[in-house]
């Protein structure tokens, strides 16, 4: 399956930007980036990517129900009939 | 202790948690209303962590969803009365001329039950595993994932790559309808494929978070996925139209669908494909203002069913003397569906007498349509004491179906809804 998907030319750009996104973001950000000690306000919940969890599961149960989208956060989760 | 506690769907992030011994744990119950007298659900759910050690977290989440109403059938309004037959084939509903029909047999619970093993496998790097489980009583969907997350340059970077493999098994009521074969009318036999379905669903995700600096933190994650197998609705049709009088042809003088003696309905059941291939782009920055919090995150959609679809989001959290206020505003603009068809015509797509199709896939799905929706929200929130807060938010979705050209009075009405939801957290 992930051959057919890897290699289907549909999509391809999009998939070698993202990935050649990735690749390079490793030496990129080296340059970036704060001490332990500075990380007072990035361990608040408020400041964590997502800060309120139920929130958005909820959210996303109803807009997969709703809208043709889904995806892009995370992997799981699980289906649901959704009629 | 550096596990990735802060996830939905195992959303791998760099930050550290404090360490605690006991369930931090969230309820919520959510209701979601839709005009007209559509879907009512009421949705309790409780979400709970704790560590295991100083290397494990365990996270389980229980959602209970209590559903009522009426959904769309897929056929549109029309300037006469429709009558269809319900998905057990026994009875029937009618819609009155200029009214969307709706199927008000529509009632469902779903439990759905999920847990999540995050493991340290060293000083930089972890693993999620992650299992779930949902049963409704006509769907079923089982699924496992797991996510390796590694940082870099002083746990400033941290890249995640996930899998995910999902088994879904479909029981509609009355069995799986046979694609673009008609409705009938009760005490005709039912145009049947079977009794039950299943696909496969399987996701790839990698993504890397970034700290920018002491203040701002982005992600940028890249996921495809594939689906294989039933996708139907199994419950969805659409209208087969005399293109001499714009009505379902039932009076049209065909043979097929002459209904008093072959049973036959002017209402196919719909036909997707079976692969459904998906790529998703998505972006997201959390920004700590001196006091308040931006968080804003951008979605690219796209799959080969040609949907292509946009989704902004942002929220911004100002802080009052006591507790936050938290407006909300979500933007979404799709594409439709290549086989998206406000209705197939008799004679051009539907043969008169033998009620052949001359297309493979057809659907009349208004989520399949070309749409936009808005989300404005507004949170309250209340921390009660150091671990414990209260929360109430209220959202109003307002999502605008664009059908193209149609007959007056036979648009995709728009859908509004009301989300209100209250939120408890506390350590246990």
């Amino acid at each position: 399956m992930f051959r057919a998907c890897l290699y289907s030319t549909k999509n391809k750009s999009v998939r070698v930007m993202a990935i050649m996104f990735m690749l390079i973001s490793i030496p990129a950000c080296s340059s970036m980036g704060i001490q332990p000690w500075e990380r007072d306000l990035l361990a608040k919940d408020s400041m964590q990517l997502v800060p309120d969890y139920l929130d958005n599961f909820m959210d996303e149960h109803i807009y997969f129900s709703k809208e043709a989208s889904s995806g892009g956060q995370g992997v799981g989760g699980g289906g649901c009939g959704c009629n | 202790m550096s596990l990735a506690t802060c996830t939905l769907l195992q959303i791998a992030a760099p930050l550290a948690q404090a360490v605690d011994s006991e369930w931090e744990v969230e309820s919520a119950v959510l209701f979601y209303s839709e005009s007209d007298s559509r879907v009512l659900a009421i949705e309790p759910a409780v979400y709970a962590s704790r560590d295991i050690n100083d290397d494990e977290r365990i996270s389980l989440r229980l959602v209970v969803d209590a559903l009522t109403g009426a959904t769309p059938n897929g056929a549109h309004a029309s300037s006469v009365a429709q009558t269809f037959t319900t998905p057990s084939g026994r009875s029937s509903y009618t819609a009155a001329a200029g009214q969307t029909p709706l199927d008000d047999t529509f009632h469902d619970t779903r439990v759905a039950f999920g847990a999540d093993w995050d493991i340290a496998i060293d000083r930089v790097s972890r693993i999620t595993w992650g299992g779930n489980l949902s049963r409704e009583f006509d769907y079923t969907s089982l699924g496992a994932s797991a996510t390796y997350a590694r940082d870099y340059n002083d746990r400033n970077t941290t890249l995640n790559a996930g899998l995910a493999f999902n088994y879904d098994m479909i029981g509609p009521v009355g069995g799986t309808p046979s694609v673009l074969q008609p409705m009938v009318d009760p005490g005709f036999t039912l145009n049947r494929a079977g009794a039950d379905d299943n696909k496969t669903i399987t996701d790839f995700l990698i993504g890397v978070t970034q700290v920018i600096s002491r203040q701002t933190l982005i992600q940028f994650n890249y996921g495809f996925g594939q689906t294989d197998g039933y996708q139907n609705d199994p419950y969805k049709i659409v209208t087969v139209i005399d293109p001499l009088t714009g009505e379902p042809a039932t009076t049209s003088g065909s043979t097929f669908f002459d209904t008093a003696s072959t049973g036959n309905l002017p209402y196919l059941y719909e036909s997707r494909p079976e692969t459904r291939d998906r790529n998703v782009l998505y972006f997201k920055a959390v920004h700590h203002f001196d006091e308040d919090v931006i968080n804003f995150s951008y979605r690219y959609y796209e799959d080969d069913w040609d949907v292509t679809s946009h989704t902004f989001d942002l929220r911004y959290r100002y802080e009052m003397d006591e507790g936050y206020l938290q407006p909300h505003i979500r933007y979404y603009q799709q594409d439709a569906a290549s086989f998206y068809t406000h209705n197939l015509e008799l004679g051009t797509d539907v043969n008169p007498a033998s009620g052949a199709v001359n297309t493979t896939f057809a659907s009349n799905d208004y989520r399949l349509a070309k749409s936009e929706t808005v989300t404005l929200g507004l949170k309250y929130g209340l921390p009660l004491g150091k671990n414990s807060e209260f929360s109430i938010r209220g959202e109003v979705i307002s999502q605008t179906v664009n059908d193209g050209l149609v007959p007056s009075g036979e648009e995709t009405p728009d859908l509004d809804a009301i989300i209100l939801q209250v939120n408890y957290s506390l350590l246990w």
